[in-house]
């Protein structure tokens, strides 16, 4: 979806977002409630200087608008994949943008993620996946890799990745697969606006998404074998 | 001496902790094996290539992982993640004197790479759980894989990284730039490139590192107790200080093209000898002069 007509469908209230190339951010407003948006567009690479940017706006909005929610409205195809970004040691910069989230989520903020374009690896991880709740849109993509490649990486025929991801979410590239596995609370669609309202008002404890894994059935041992290590008597 | 590098995960434990005082959980008799490796014909490891537990270090109360190299990279899966991300819960209920993670890992496993994913940023919010909690969290990173992918960015989320020159540490490994953005971009066949770019000298130099030892169980085993004094500060403060310093790197830093240029804007005289010298020597040389 065209992110301008995203935000329009956001917030119907208005927004003021400013955008800088493929990096945007600003405030939006749906039922009365102020909500900081973070975001990027065209599938973009997270490079240091990207991840640098959005980390530095997350402190702002900690710093200036203390509670105010937060909507991650990041577009990736991934971490850029470039010999310099690791001279200059991009999993830091990567490391830094997870920890001013998790600041924002324990001084109080509210932290949303909405995939309505791409979502890979290291972009996703440092962001959305960060996220207190992370939601899609039905067609957005959300992978690590294609299967053609996987089966190159592995070793393991494409017919056979093919056929398994039938059944198993846990090759293929797919909202609906990490729906199924938890780390999508859900879908929206429809009434944008509403969707993202609901995600405001609804509690959020912890991270659950061991627990929804579990529930869908798509992750069937995360949460057993994490409770076990966190208990079993020694 | 005893080589880190070349010891297996437990092998590493051994030598790390108090003799005797390693206490595993979901030992490999209790054989918790990835289910989708079977899926897929794939060999599995009774305890998917991670061994988790208790311990001691000098008398100290620690909580301990150790990723296995030898069994597909190190890779986190499921079950793999799961128990990293169990073992920091029970950080949280059982307040050890700290947490030590000895990684070594290419990140996701693509096997299953979803469940990987996911797993990855479950571990990520919970070891920050465990420093918010005042628990430090502290990085072991000399084996022979090094340590990338969202590990990579795992151990950046920790209070501090110990590396020996040998150790590696990035996001996306030399093999994965090279497959994807061409040789032109990074090759990863040139192994003195690879070094200054991800290995140990370099990530010290600029501080991603926070202390360099030599590839020697007995010396990652001194720096990990002394690191164990560490408090956590993940106050908005200290991320405002550590966002300046990424600032002040991207600014000296942002246009440099090797390793050898940012060693030189730090004042190092004769960058280029810097691969050679041992780590002593390294140590002496680099004084006052890292970023």
């Amino acid at each position: 979806m065209d992110v301008k007509n995203l935000l329009n469908r956001l917030f119907p209230d208005g927004h003021d977002i400013a955008f800088d190339g493929v990096y945007f951010d600003g405030s939006g407003r749906v039922y009365g409630a102020e909500v900081a948006v973070i975001g990027t567009i065209d599938n973009t690479p997270i490079g240091i200087e990207l991840a640098f940017r959005m980390a530095g706006a997350v402190l702002e909005v900690v710093r200036r608008h203390p509670g105010r929610p937060i909507l991650l409205l990041v577009d990736t195809q991934g971490q850029r994949l470039s010999h310099r970004d690791e001279l200059l040691g991009i999993n830091g910069y990567m490391a830094h943008l997870a920890k001013c989230i998790d600041l924002a989520r324990r001084n109080g903020h509210r932290v949303l993620g909405l995939v309505y374009g791409q979502a890979v690896s290291g972009g996703f991880l440092a962001t959305s996946l960060l996220a207190d709740r992370c939601y899609a849109l039905p067609d957005a993509e959300i992978r690590v890799m294609n299967l053609p490649a996987m089966a190159r990486v592995t070793k393991i025929p494409l017919e056979r990745l093919t056929e398994l991801s039938a059944s198993s979410p846990v090759f293929a590239p797919g909202v609906e697969n990490y729906r199924r596995m938890g780390a999508i609370a859900g879908l929206w669609d429809g009434d944008l606006a509403t969707c993202l309202a609901e995600a405001l008002a609804a509690p959020v404890e912890g991270d659950p998404r061991r627990e929804l894994g579990e529930e869908r059935g798509g992750r069937l041992l995360a949460r057993k074998v994490a409770e076990r290590v966190r208990r079993d008597a020694v | 001496m005893s080589s880190y590098y070349e010891d297996s995960a437990r092998g590493r434990l051994d030598g790390l902790l108090d003799p005797g005082s390693l206490i595993e959980i979901l030992p490999p008799t209790e054989r918790m094996v990835s289910p989708h490796l079977r899926q897929l014909d794939t060999p599995a490891a009774f305890d998917d290539g991670i061994v988790v537990g208790e311990g001691r270090l000098d008398g100290r109360r620690v909580l301990v992982a150790a990723q296995e190299g030898g069994f597909m990279g190190g890779a986190v899966g499921e079950v793999h993640g799961a128990k990293l991300t169990g073992l920091m819960e029970r950080a949280l209920d059982t307040r050890p004197d700290g947490v030590l993670l000895l990684v070594e890992s290419g990140g996701v496993r693509l096997h299953e790479a979803n469940a990987g994913l996911i797993a990855v940023s479950e571990v990520m919010r919970a070891v920050l759980a465990v420093r918010a909690a005042g628990i430090p969290v502290i990085v072991l990173d000399g084996g022979t894989f090094g340590c990338f992918g969202g590990m990579g960015i795992v151990a950046r989320l920790c209070d501090a990284v110990v590396m020996s020159e040998e150790g590696r540490l990035g996001l996306s490994g030399p093999e994965v730039i090279e497959t994807t953005m061409g040789v032109e971009e990074f090759d990863s066949r040139d192994r003195a490139l690879v070094w200054r770019t991800v290995g140990g000298k370099h990530r010290y130099l600029l501080g991603e590192a926070a202390t360099l030892v030599e590839d020697d169980v007995a010396a990652f085993r001194a720096a990990a107790l002394a690191l164990l004094e560490q408090t956590p500060d993940l106050s908005l403060a200290a991320l405002d200080a550590e966002h300046a310093a990424l600032g002040s790197r991207l600014e000296r830093f942002g246009d440099c093209r090797d390793a050898l240029d940012i060693w030189e804007k730090l004042g190092v005289e004769e960058p280029e000898k810097l691969p050679i010298l041992d780590t002593a020597g390294f140590l002496a040389t680099v004084r006052d002069r890292r970023a």
